[in-house]
């Protein structure tokens, strides 16, 4: 009986509202909290990169180890890149390296995704990595890349060195770099480098091309 | 490192890639990497109990036990697994923290064990995951103090050994302080105890009414009138062993100021200034009521007990903590209390003969009233005054009731926020001390590893010193990586000092490329010094741009990367050269003696230009102006870059 009088007195001086979920709210929610995915079967993989079934599956372990959900956003991005370079600000390099990576541009890197790249960086060909390398140049992805693309490339790449170098990193640092660069490659001197231009005069570089093999052994 | 960042090293390496087309220099070598292992699962026997993982989840954390090669000295080869002898229970945190990224704290275990066991696997405690941090941080202190406690109980009969040329003034110090040291400090203490309780008791006494001896005026007068000698020759005693007290105090102190501001010095002073300004007062009527005040001061002796008693501080320290929510009660009643009398007053303003003659009058009956007390003084007639006076006391047990076990709670709350609040502001110093340290850790171990010749291409493996072939293979890749970005930017990572003196000698123009320094580190024993030449050229005597110092850790350094340890290098100076590759000496490098000995060469004038900007390798021969300093005599290198340092040959 107190119970009941507990209860009516609770209904009359305190007024719940419930609250109106709309659909979609309701179905975001659930949305944000099961951000789950689920790379292809191991075969499938395996036949889609260069990699070996041992070598996928020690990359998945540990993948899946650092994002249980199964894929990586820009920002767990930058913070893994920049452990690796304490020095500097790689910021910046990391968000054009993520867009590189997110070929299909969702705004998260899958395991697909990372594998994609990976195959190509560590067993594709010549050809394919230096299809890559321009990929990752050109920012706004339209075949060329233009001085100020690269200059922003640049800075990204020299800003990692941070403050203390040896010599003193001076302001036109980059974009001498930058000149140099286009010396090289721009072989009709009008302003843009395609992906002709680049891979012909990256294949007549020694060094270029010696360096190419340097991390097939990676994994 | 932080978590898991091992696996990624892998991706971080192959991005690199896209470093290749804008490379001026040709990038280093990969390290070798010693038998291509998969993974594997390695079996870990603690007391019997088998954890299996896999050896990458080990290797996330290489300055631990189980991350480094340390942990091949418990591997028994029999049995193929590596046993160890200790808690199997505690064991299964340890790995859980391999597995997670987050160590916990068992909350049925010793907190010493667990310690010990951190220790042992060489985890620091500051690993402890945020969730499990505050309690491990609370068993661990309560632990010390307890500790503490019981070796304070020890030496309580010792005492703290002063040291031998004490002078008068620190013993008599620690006396006041610490009665129990010595017998006469005892004795001391128990006296000032025993006169201020006397003096208190004659206060009160010397009010009491007695009985005049004729009976005649049956007068009762206080006590102190009728025996004035008495109570004044106790008053003085009483008064003088505690200006005694106050003056010797105040000798004794080590910071006089300090002391007069003390609460406890300003009691004393409390309590035996009325007397003196009694004695030099005059007695006629009409200071002597102001005197009866001062009187009441006498009464603040009481406080001096709060030296004897560890009780009375604490509630005193309670009090000041909590003043904030004491205001907040306060001023509640204090509005309750207006309103209230104002409504009192104007309710029973019609009656004659009331005793609600003004507002302030009636806020007595409101306070009686509100605390439930009810003396019955002052009453309302009126109806309204009545129906008034009983919402007063209802309110006044509900006001007066509710914030006192705020109070309570909020004061329990507050003093524990408070050590909190400590322990937050320690901790976080101690993270980001922590985190600072990791960063120039690993800055400083890339520099190390320079510094060490890791970078040149040595020939043979043997060739190359311990320290560098011991390193393990995330540091090697984890190098080489930087040394990449070094290459394609054609600039060299350094640390603070030498940027600095860069810079400076920047702005002094003209002679640019000179920063002479002899470094030495600083704790080490016996700063070795050895750098050579690794190249063969044409020896040209002096033309030596600048010397340099740099040291090499030798053995030093051996033991410290064996057993895992990262330390700071010390600052070390690199001056760039000048001369052109022709120019460099010839030195013979085969001597791998580390004998120290410190270099320092007077410059001579330089009068090449200075090449700061490094050339490209398509020049050839281009001389970049960095120097290079190994701990060995390793035959040469990268042919474009110029290598020349100072060494100490026997011929030089």
């Amino acid at each position: 009986m107190n119970e009941k009088m507990a209860d009516v007195m609770v209904k009359v001086f305190i007024q719940i509202k419930p609250r109106r979920q709309t659909q979609d709210s309701v179905e975001d929610e659930l949305e944000m909290a099961t951000v789950r995915h689920r790379p292809e079967a191991l075969e499938l993989l395996e036949a889609q990169s260069k990699f070996t079934k041992k070598e996928l599956q020690i990359l998945y372990r540990g993948f899946k180890n650092e994002c249980p959900s199964g894929v990586v956003n820009e920002e767990t991005f930058k913070e893994i890149y920049s452990q690796f370079f304490p020095q500097g600000d790689s910021t910046t390099y990391a968000h054009f390296l993520f867009n590189a990576f997110d070929t299909d541009h969702n705004g998260a890197v899958s395991f697909e995704d990372f594998i994609k790249g990976l195959s190509i960086l560590l067993r594709g060909t010549v050809q394919e990595k230096l299809n890559w390398a321009f990929n990752l140049y050109d920012i706004n992805k339209d075949g060329y890349i233009t001085k100020e693309e690269m200059l922003d490339i640049m800075k990204a790449i020299y800003d990692m060195m941070g403050k203390c170098t040896y010599p003193v990193l001076k302001e036109d640092a980059p974009r001498q770099h930058v000149e140099t660069f286009f010396q090289k490659m721009d072989k009709n001197k009008d302003g843009v480098v395609t992906i002709d231009e680049f891979i012909e005069s990256c294949q007549k570089d020694e060094n270029i091309m010696r360096s190419m093999q340097l991390f097939e052994n990676v994994i | 490192m932080a978590a898991g960042v091992a696996t990624w090293l892998p991706f971080a390496r192959a991005a690199a890639v896209g470093w290749l087309p804008l490379a001026q220099q040709p990038l280093p070598p990969a390290p070798g990497v010693k038998a291509s292992r998969g993974d594997e699962v390695l079996v870990v026997n603690v007391s019997g109990r088998r954890f299996e993982t896999w050896k990458n989840t080990l290797d996330r954390y290489p300055d631990t036990l189980l991350g480094s090669s340390e942990k091949e000295f418990f591997y028994d080869a029999d049995s193929g697994e590596y046993f160890f002898d200790r808690d199997p229970d505690m064991f299964r945190h340890v790995l859980n923290f391999y597995r997670t990224g987050r160590l916990h704290c068992p909350r049925q275990e010793c907190i010493q064990a667990f310690d010990e066991e951190l220790a042992f696997y060489g985890l620091v405690p500051e690993l402890v995951g945020d969730c499990c941090l505050e309690e491990y941080r609370d068993r661990k202190k309560e632990n010390a103090e307890r500790l503490a406690e019981d070796e304070e109980a020890e030496q309580a009969g010792d005492g703290p050994a002063l040291p031998a040329g004490s002078s008068l003034r620190q013993r008599l110090w620690r006396a006041f302080e610490n009665p129990h040291t010595s017998t006469a400090a005892l004795v001391f203490y128990y006296v000032t105890g025993f006169f201020i309780a006397v003096s208190v008791i004659a206060n009160v006494v010397e009010t009491i009414p007695c009985r005049g001896p004729a009976r005649r005026p049956p007068r009762e007068q206080p006590c102190g009138d009728r025996f004035p000698l008495a109570f004044f020759c106790m008053d003085t005693a009483c008064v003088l062993i505690f200006t005694g007290e106050y003056l010797l105090r105040l000798f004794a102190a080590p910071s006089r100021c300090r002391f007069l501001r003390s609460v406890m010095s300003l009691i004393d002073v409390v309590a035996i200034l009325p007397y003196y300004i009694g004695l030099f007062v005059p007695k006629n009527e009409d200071v002597s009521g102001a005197f009866v005040t001062l009187r009441v001061f006498r009464v603040f002796r009481i406080f001096k007990f709060s030296r004897h008693s560890q009780g009375l501080r604490i509630l005193g320290y309670t009090l000041k903590s909590c003043a904030s929510e004491l205001g907040f009660l306060l001023f509640s009643l204090t509005m309750a209390i207006i309103i209230f009398a104002t409504v009192m007053f104007y309710a029973e303003k019609g009656t004659n003969k009331t005793n609600f003659t003004s507002i302030p009058a009636a806020f007595w009956y409101t306070i009686v009233t509100m605390t439930t007390l009810g003396y019955g003084d002052m009453v309302p007639s009126t109806i309204a005054g009545k129906i008034f006076g009983s919402i007063c006391s209802l309110s006044g047990v509900l006001v007066i009731a509710l914030p006192v076990p705020v109070i309570v709670s909020n004061f329990s709350r507050i003093y524990h926020q408070n050590q909190r609040a400590d322990k937050r502001r320690a901790q976080q110093k101690v993270r980001l001390a922590r985190i600072r340290l990791a960063k120039s850790g690993t800055t400083n171990a890339f520099l190390q590893y320079k510094q060490n010749g890791g970078l040149e291409d040595s020939s043979s493996v043997d060739e190359q010193a311990l320290c560098i072939r011991n390193r393990s293979a995330f540091e090697q890749q984890h190098h080489h990586l930087l040394h990449c970005l070094e290459k394609t930017t054609c600039h060299e990572f350094t640390d603070e000092l030498t940027f600095s003196e860069a810079v400076g000698a920047d702005s002094l123009g003209g002679r640019t490329s000179r920063s002479t320094s002899v470094s030495s580190q600083p704790a080490g024993p016996g700063s070795l010094l050895s750098s050579c030449c690794p190249r063969r050229a044409k020896r040209r005597a002096i033309r030596l741009a600048n010397s340099t110092a740099s040291v090499s850790r030798g053995s030093m350094q051996e033991l410290d990367t064996l057993a895992g340890l990262r330390r700071s290098p010390a600052p070390q100076s690199r001056s760039s050269l000048n001369a052109k590759p022709h120019d460099c000496l010839d030195l013979n490098c085969d001597s791998r003696d580390f004998v120290a000995a410190i270099i320092s060469i007077p410059t001579p004038p330089a009068n090449t230009p200075d090449e700061s900007q490094p050339s490209s390798p398509g020049d050839g021969g281009g001389a970049s102006s960095t120097l290079r300093n190994s701990s060995l005599g390793t035959p040469c290198l990268l042919p474009e870059t110029v290598k020349i340092s100072s060494l100490l040959p026997p011929d030089f």
